[in-house]
């Protein structure tokens, strides 16, 4: 599975939308999560790609699209 | 007040009010981790007790201000029982003295345990209460001491305080997620903490108490168990089990 797929599967259980709402311009605030959220969505993906993400990290992570980037940068 | 199925955790549960919580919150049906720091003997006994009525139980060492115990304390619950719903945060020290007199390692034990135990148990519980996705209820044992201030406890005061700031600070972040956080304030109870204090000071609370005796554990466990279980819609609050003491 590619790492956007691997990706948008964690967003899609994690924040309970249907995986077809999601491209890379999809942003948190459009599916509406809260800042809770983003910290499970953020638990959830270390833990899938067994890293660490730094809270200043996670302030530059507003969509879809930084997500996969972000991973695709670190694996 | 029914929890079967639920898995509970209390620290410092060997003695005290950590002890009558375990009981009781098994005696509602919930299994129970006894968390103890030195008493293994007692804490051998309070699961004893807890399977003798058909409830069941499991005994962790750790030091809860130690983050890595406290990550191994959840870790024994999920290991056991699957599951983890309940946090009892109880453990707790004092270290009296006015703070003329006061020592910064008896500052910094009582905050490390009282307030650093409570973050620690708190933090490492949390990723796999939201990754259960089902809710949870966190309890903290603070103090009257931490609502009103009390001689000769300096230390323990601002930690207690501190632990009823946290709780209410807990409530608002985790209240999306149907995690209820909520606090106890026990007055004078009768245990081995209050055991080393003069009958002169005994005396001298006792005339402060309106209800003209001192509490028992198990007055205190009564209220943690109603908060862990039938108290749906109350998070955030401090209750005091304290027979109306005033201070």
């Amino acid at each position: 599975m590619s790492i956007e797929s691997k990706v948008k599967n964690i967003i899609s259980e994690q924040l309970e939308v249907s995986i077809d709402k999601l491209s890379p311009d999809t942003t948190f605030e459009d599916i509406d999560a809260d800042s809770l959220d983003i910290v499970e969505l953020v638990m959830a993906l270390e833990e899938e790609f067994d890293m660490e993400i730094s809270d200043q990290e996670i302030e530059n992570i507003k969509s879809v699209g930084d997500v996969i980037k972000y991973i695709e940068s670190k694996v | 007040m029914d929890l079967t199925g639920k898995c509970a955790i209390v620290t410092g549960a060997s003695r005290g009010i950590g002890r009558s919580c375990a009981l009781s919150l098994a005696g509602a049906g919930a299994s129970v981790v006894v968390n103890y720091s030195q008493n293994k003997a007692a804490a051998e006994e309070v699961k004893k007790t807890i399977e003798e009525s058909g409830g069941s139980a499991v005994i962790f060492k750790a030091d809860v201000s130690l983050y890595n115990e406290c990550e191994g304390l959840i870790k024994c619950a999920i290991d056991h029982f699957k599951r983890i719903d309940i946090l009892i945060n109880n453990a707790g020290v004092t270290r009296d003295n006015l703070l003329a007199r006061m020592k910064v390692e008896e500052w910094q034990e009582v905050i490390d345990v009282n307030l650093n135990g409570v973050y620690n148990c708190c933090k490492a519980v949390l990723r796999p209460l939201l990754k259960q996705k089902s809710g949870g209820r966190i309890i903290n044992v603070a103090s009257v001491a931490g609502l009103h201030g009390n001689i000769g406890q300096a230390n323990y005061a601002a930690a207690k305080g501190g632990i009823i700031a946290f709780t209410k600070t807990m409530a608002k972040e985790l209240g999306s997620r149907n995690i209820t956080v909520n606090a106890v304030a026990p007055g004078f109870i009768e245990t081995e903490m209050t055991d080393e204090l003069s009958t002169a000071v005994r005396e001298k609370i006792m005339e402060r108490v309106a209800l003209k005796r001192f509490g028992k554990p198990d007055d205190v466990a009564e209220v943690v168990t109603f908060l862990a279980s039938s108290a749906n819609y109350v998070t955030g609050q401090v209750i005091a089990v304290d027979g109306n003491l005033s201070m």
